[in-house]
């Protein structure tokens, strides 16, 4: 079958069991199990009720325990265990962490994560916090605003080729492809650059990348709520003698700083599980390692299931107390 | 000391809407002037542009001779206090008051002790440390005005502070701010509102705009007992004044006129010319004036279609003869029992009548 033919079919299939699914084991539940009719009417109307969340919630709790919470505890089991020939596995306590933590290669990747920790939420935030202010204050501002929140809608391995493109290196005597390079030789520069093996400052180049991404995200959040504060707070305040730049940084941001937050630890966690830039771009050579990408390399490149779970144990430890706050501030936010 | 004047302010927005025009306005220091008008006026945008929140499109505005059109609002000695409060919901009603000082560069010692002073004086002192949301709307208002107030401003603008309080708070706030301004007589304010009582009890003059201008400048029992023009006439005093078409009789140091759907003829303590004689006019009656009479002279004459019997006084709402009209309205003080589908004569002293002439007042022809 034509493979557009198949997705078509399977987007039908798909769409129409989901609908297909609430319909009828809704009218199940009201005509068959419990009818709201006959001398039980009171008690089947009251235990449909008790039952239809459920009904509604099975398919995505379901998938979530096969997708989510299996693997969670698969990951574990395998972290904790050494494979054998056969197929087979034997326990064997923390061993795998303890080679995890001889491993260079898992301490660069920790240490590169902690820098783009740092770096990327608190630049896109930055960034898209400017970008929503100044956005704000201009006529052509929301075209501005489409253009950096453009790239939300290119996938994370688009988005690294485009910019591989910008740090391509030609040869000297070739026309240089690389917006880099070519800035670089116009303003003087004499022999290309390859960039992205410059050790220390090429996983600045890789976070570009992520920055460029998450910038039209914190905008457009931040954006809808700088028009949530009340405009006579900002009035009093000029009229009180602050300036444009006092009322930005004493009077907007801290009436908006449950959002920055929220949008702080969103960003947070995506650049915990930061992967295909880094995978597409220089694949954890010359010192880009991450830590989703390591686990990659261990479980699928190396085969040693051992280790590859113990690293992904090591980001779902560190993911869940940013996302623990994150979700907590996001329903502070809500209220 | 404060003396602000605005000599032919216009304000037009986006180059071609025009919302205010040709204003002029002297303040005298000390005064508290009252601006009213329907909604969208354009109330609010005058006294926004003496914030200097809004550019001042022509014309200049000056306070004690010095123009202000450029100044920016921090420099020109006002404060202001705003409907929905606008303290800042992340400060402490202390910082909320002192961040204007802090602005200013003033010492932490002044800063306490003007809050201090202003504090007590406003019964806030044991809510200092509280955010905002912690205090009610009656002591958010306070707080706000207690922020103006520690700015020892020359100028106070009031962008109708009282609207987002219940009734009961709403009196007493009013008399609180009375009590302030009494406490500060140097000081100038600029209040707006759309509640006649506040202006009518609060003003020193009234200032009553409508249709891009200002229809007449007045202390309150000016604009009550001679409006310039229909509109003042209508809209100060509640419910609005009667208009009743009719012609002038005769003319002199009295007025006579026969209303239209009245009989005989009533006099008017209003002067007229001679030229005036025969001229169609509207007959101004309050409702508050409307006397039920029985002899044959009346201004106005039909049967009872409602009554609203409010305790202290009833009201009653005669239809027109002219279809399309507004009901003529009368006040009658007391209890009046049955005195729907009555039918009843009204007429009033001569003293209470007003003529309006192409909607102007005689009384200022």
């Amino acid at each position: 079958m034509n493979p557009a033919l198949q997705a078509l079919v399977t987007i039908i299939v798909g769409v129409g069991g989901c609908v297909g699914y609430f319909y009828f084991s809704n009218q199940f539940l009201d005509k068959v199990l419990f009818p709201a009719k006959g001398p039980n009417i009171a008690r089947n109307i009251t235990r449909a009720n008790m039952i239809r969340p459920w009904l509604f919630l099975m398919p995505a709790l379901l998938a979530l325990s096969v997708y989510l919470v299996y693997p969670v505890v698969e990951t574990l089991r395998l972290s904790l265990s050494e494979r054998l020939p056969g197929n087979e596995s034997r326990f064997v306590g923390l061993a795998n962490y303890q080679t995890m933590l001889e491993d260079a290669k898992f301490w660069e990747a920790m240490r590169n994560n902690v820098i783009w920790l740092l770096v990327v939420p608190a630049l896109s935030t930055a960034f898209g916090l400017l970008a929503a202010q100044l956005s704000d204050r201009v006529r052509w501002g929301n075209i501005a605003k489409s253009m950096i929140f453009m790239p939300m809608a290119i996938s994370f391995v688009g988005a690294a080729v485009i910019w591989k493109l910008v740090y391509d290196a030609r040869p000297i005597d070739q026309d240089q492809i690389g917006v880099l390079n070519a800035l670089y030789l116009f303003f003087g520069g004499t022999e290309p650059q390859q960039w992205l093996t410059k050790l220390g400052w090429n996983n600045f180049y890789l976070m570009a990348v992520l920055v460029w991404i998450q910038t039209g995200f914190a905008m457009v959040i931040l954006s809808a709520a700088l028009r949530g504060i009340p405009e006579e707070t900002i009035e009093a305040a000029i009229v009180d003698g602050a300036s444009p730049i006092q009322v930005f940084f004493k009077i907007k941001v801290p009436q908006i700083m449950g959002t920055i937050v929220v949008v702080w630890t969103t960003i947070t966690i995506v650049v915990l599980k930061v992967f295909d830039i880094v995978y597409a771009m220089t694949n954890g050579q010359w010192e880009t390692q991450v830590l989703a990408n390591y686990m990659y390399d261990k479980l699928f490149r190396a085969v040693d299931w051992g280790v590859g779970s113990a690293s992904a144990m090591v980001i779902m430890l560190m993911v869940s107390p940013i996302l623990v706050w994150n979700i907590y501030n996001a329903r502070k936010e809500m209220k | 000391m404060a003396n602000l004047k605005l000599t032919g302010v216009q304000k037009t927005y986006g180059g071609s809407i025009n919302v205010l025009n040709d204003i002029n306005l002297d303040i005298q220091t000390g005064e508290l002037i009252v601006f009213v008008g329907p909604s969208g006026c354009g109330k609010s945008t005058l006294l926004r542009m003496i914030a200097g929140l809004e550019t001042i499109t022509a014309g200049e505005f000056t306070i004690d001779g010095q123009r202000m059109n450029e100044m920016p609002p921090a420099q020109r000695g006002i404060a202001m206090v705003f409907q929905s409060y606008a303290l800042y919901p992340h400060m402490t009603v202390r910082d909320n008051m002192s961040f204007a000082l802090k602005l200013a560069k003033k010492t932490p010692a002044e800063i306490d002790a003007a809050i201090t002073k202003v504090a007590e004086t406003l019964q806030l002192t044991e809510y200092l440390d509280r955010l905002p949301k912690a205090l009610s709307g009656g002591q958010r208002q306070r707080v706000a005005i207690g922020r103006s107030i520690v700015r020892d401003p020359k100028v106070y603008l009031f962008d109708e502070p009282l609207s987002n309080l219940d009734a009961a708070l709403r009196v007493a706030t009013r008399i609180e701010i009375a009590q302030l301004k009494e406490s500060m007589p140097d000081s100038t304010m600029v209040y707006v509102t759309h509640d006649q009582v506040e202006a009518m009890t609060l003003a020193t003059r009234i200032v009553v705009l409508a249709n891009k201008g200002i229809a007449q400048v007045g202390t309150p029992l000016d604009l009550y007992e001679r409006p310039e023009n229909e509109f003042v006439a209508q809209f100060i005093g509640s419910p609005a004044m009667n208009l009743l078409p009719g012609k002038i009789v005769e003319t002199g140091d009295v007025t006579t006129v026969r209303v239209d759907h009245g009989n005989g003829v009533i006099a008017a303590n209003i002067p007229s010319k001679p030229d005036m004689k025969g001229a169609v006019v509207n007959v101004g009656i309050r409702p508050e004036d409307m006397t039920p009479v029985t002899g044959d002279n009346y201004a106005f004459e039909n049967i009872v279609e409602i009554s609203e019997a409010l305790g202290e006084v009833t009201q009653v709402y005669f239809k027109r003869q002219d279809v399309n009209s507004s009901p003529v309205i009368a006040k009658l003080p007391g209890i009046h029992r049955d005195v729907r589908g009555q039918r009843m004569r009204m007429s009033t002293e001569p003293e209470k009548i007003h003529l309006f002439s192409e909607g102007v007042s005689l009384l200022y022809r």
